[in-house]
């Protein structure tokens, strides 16, 4: 590396440190506006497992990138309604699964269903994480991933509040997988909404701008006094999501953690990383002063000890002499 | 107090002979009487080599590693990474000690400290090797696209940045070996610089490894999540570097005492009471640093509820306020065994710390059956690293001048 491109980066860092302090303290970003999400419903969702298969379609038969590409599954595979549970989640075959649950709420025997897949944070925590800057939290919603440049520290699966993100381990060139919202088939216009919303047959799912759907979600609310819980859970989670949920019974009784609070991941490291750059600047100065201080006292004290000698033995010498 | 004015001026080889080394290491039968003096240890070598295959030629990450997709990172993180930076702070902690702070006594236990650091770093990346996906981007975040936001970046810049340095600074031992003073004595001239630059790097990578984890509020327990969490791995970082200087000079003591020189073993206590009181300084601060965050973020009850407050009382009580009280015990009655002791406590306890942060408290929210527990293939790797970095720290101590000043400095201090 050329010392000026060295230079150049350390600035950089510097300067990204330093204004994530600063939004740190004063934090401004409000996401992308006209940015598109979705609103679940789990009062609606009836667990077919259409959006599933709706996903792996649009996935496998559209050859994209690796790593935007599933491999195709029987429809078999997702006919089968009585092996969902609560417990399975998203990996490298696929962007989205729904969750079976029978809350406590409802007295542990009544089955609710919720859909999970990538949240698409406003300001998302795997873009923040990722030291080679591999996601995207695009101008339209989607919070997208170029495997090209990935390195696979899987520190973005860390990251993650939801742990969304999944890993080819099996493979010998590994990457992630993560729902993309269909931004690339979008952006292609192979379809119009992402290929699970358009494979819902309840509407459990609604396509929209975000602002839009938190206003639809609480009209929602509102109209049907009793149904619901008075949260929209991704309005403010983490900062505001764009894949949010309402509900009936409580999010943390459908896998859904509701002690995230409401920072936004970048927040969490920017206050810490912004201390960098002045301990890169201090430590210097204040190291190589105490390194000049010791020399001192050192050179200090050998020239008293040499004077005292040498006072000591001329007065030897004059009591000698006399 | 023990005096170790014995001992011969260890015997270093002629340049010309020290070539003949190097040739050595080329020729099969080198390795056959390893092997035959070395069975146990060529035994781990054998299994780290067949796992090494496996990781990257046939089985992948699945075939070798317990991990999954709720738990991406295990032991070559929390153990190979986290702990082996932890405790390869020696080289920081006693070169600001002997140059920085110029301490009277300290000079001979640089060259063993950075020879310690820069094994120890160098294999921290090479351990992470096996654990990244695409092994061969591991350049990427610093020379190709860079993500300046992300923790890791500065921690990866810091490494790369801080290993170049360690092996700049080791570099002499092996020049003057091989009868090259020049170059030696140009980096001779950087001395000071190079230094107060290792102690930059470490000061920001050793917090940036806490720092790793404050954007995980919600998986790592509040007993542990601080906002102050990189500050206490830098501070116990001293305390790390410092004990492992102590422990490792103790087994260094037994096994390669031909190779040191009389100043060295004359200098040796003296390094240790210096440093059994530092790090008992060190580790009474740190213990109060922990309490900070539980009393400004109002975290008592946690203190008292359930197997996560026995694990932080264990690690409080057992590995942070035994081994302070064992060092200050130790420096009073100038007992070396106390001391030792304490150094053995304290690097045990900073393993402790780092797997509860990354391992034991962290991804709490899964449940029991969903938990990870390192598979036998990453145990070999782990310990085939470790032998790797014991027997070049052997190979290169039983040749260099490590423990002694090379004949061509006669003169020079």
């Amino acid at each position: 590396m050329k010392r000026r491109h060295f230079l150049g980066l350390a600035g950089a860092a510097t300067a990204t440190a330093l204004a994530g302090n600063a939004m740190a303290s004063g934090h401004s970003f409000e996401g992308y506006p006209n940015s598109y999400g979705v609103l679940f419903d789990a009062s609606r969702c009836i667990g077919c497992r259409q959006c599933e298969m709706g996903c792996n379609t649009i996935n496998s038969e559209n050859e994209t990138k690796p790593w935007t590409t599933l491999p195709k599954k029987d429809p078999a595979y997702f006919a089968d309604l009585k092996s969902m549970n609560d417990t399975a989640r998203t990996d490298s075959t696929m962007y989205t699964l729904v969750n079976k649950y029978e809350p406590q709420a409802l007295g542990g025997k009544s089955p609710v269903y919720k859909k999970f897949q990538c949240f698409h944070c406003k300001e998302p925590a795997c873009a923040s994480a990722c030291f080679v800057k591999a996601f995207t939290k695009t101008p339209e919603g989607a919070v997208t991933y170029n495997g090209s440049v990935c390195v696979g520290c899987r520190y973005c699966m860390i990251a993650c509040p939801w742990s969304v993100p999944a890993y080819q381990f099996d493979k010998l060139v590994p990457y992630v997988q993560k729902c993309h919202m269909c931004h690339p088939h979008i952006k292609a216009g192979r379809t119009t909404v992402p290929a699970c919303v358009g494979a819902c047959p309840m509407e459990a799912l609604v396509w929209g701008k975000r602002e839009d759907l938190i206003h639809q979600a609480w009209e929602r609310i509102r109209s049907v006094p009793g149904t619901y819980l008075p949260h929209v859970y991704g309005e403010h989670e983490m900062g505001g999501t764009n894949w949010m949920y309402i509900s009936s019974v409580p999010f943390a009784q459908i896998g859904l953690p509701e002690n995230l609070g409401q920072t936004p991941a970048p927040e969490l490291t920017s206050g810490a990383l912004g201390l960098v750059p002045l301990v890169a600047c201090l430590w210097p100065v204040l190291l190589g002063g105490i390194w000049q201080i010791t020399q001192w006292k050192d050179r200090k004290a050998e020239e008293a000890t040499q004077k005292a000698v040498a006072e000591a033995v001329a007065v030897e010498r004059a009591k000698a002499g006399k | 107090m023990s005096q170790h004015d014995h001992g011969a001026q260890p015997v270093i080889l002629p340049p010309a002979e020290a070539w003949g080394v190097i040739r050595s290491l080329l020729k099969p039968s080198t390795y056959l009487q390893f092997v035959k003096e070395h069975p146990i240890l060529s035994l781990i070598f054998v299994a780290g080599v067949a796992v090494t295959v496996n990781r990257f030629l046939i089985g992948g990450l699945a075939g070798t590693t317990n991990l999954d997709n709720n738990n991406p990172w295990g032991i070559w993180i929390s153990f190979d990474l986290l702990c082996g930076v932890a405790l390869a702070a020696g080289g920081y902690t006693t070169t600001a000690a002997a140059l920085i702070f110029n301490i009277k006594g300290f000079r001979t236990a640089v060259k063993p400290a950075i020879l310690t650091a820069f094994l120890g770093y160098s294999f921290v990346v090479y351990a992470l090797l096996y654990d990244v996906g695409q092994p061969w981007r591991l350049p990427y975040p610093v020379f190709w696209s860079p993500g300046t936001s992300s923790v890791l970046f500065e921690v990866g810049l810091c490494v790369m940045l801080y290993v170049t340095v360690l092996a700049i600074e080791w570099l002499p031992n092996f020049t003057d070996w091989v009868g090259l003073p020049k170059i030696s004595h140009i980096i001779h001239k950087c001395t000071i610089a190079l230094t107060i630059m290792g102690i930059v790097l470490s000061t920001m990578h050793q917090s940036s490894l806490g720092m790793l984890y404050l954007i995980t509020p919600s998986k790592l327990h509040p007993l542990w999540y601080s906002p102050q969490l990189p500050l206490q791995f830098f501070v116990s970082s001293m305390v790390a570097g410092m004990s492992m200087v102590i422990f490792e000079g103790t087994i260094s003591h037994h096994y390669l005492h031909g190779r040191m020189s009389a100043e060295y073993n004359r200098d040796h206590d003296g390094v240790l009471f210096m440093f059994a009181k530092a790090a008992s300084i060190v580790l009474f601060g740190y213990f109060f640093m922990k309490w900070v965050p539980i009393a400004g973020e109002n975290k008592w009850d946690y203190l008292f509820d359930g197997k996560f407050a026995v694990m932080w009382w264990v690690e409080m009580l057992g590995f942070v306020a035994l081994p302070c009280l064992l060092y200050a015990l130790g420096y009073r009655s100038r007992s070396t065994g106390t001391i030792k002791a304490a150094s053995a406590l304290a690097v045990l306890g900073i393993v402790v710390n780092r797997f509860n942060v990354s391992w034991f408290a962290f991804n709490i929210q899964l449940r029991p059956e969903q938990r990870y527990f390192p598979s036998a293939q990453e145990v070999i790797v782990s310990v085939f690293v470790v032998t790797l970095i014991i027997l070049c720290f052997r190979f290169v101590s039983k040749y260099m001048a490590i423990f002694s000043d090379h004949p061509s400095y006669k003169d020079h201090h």
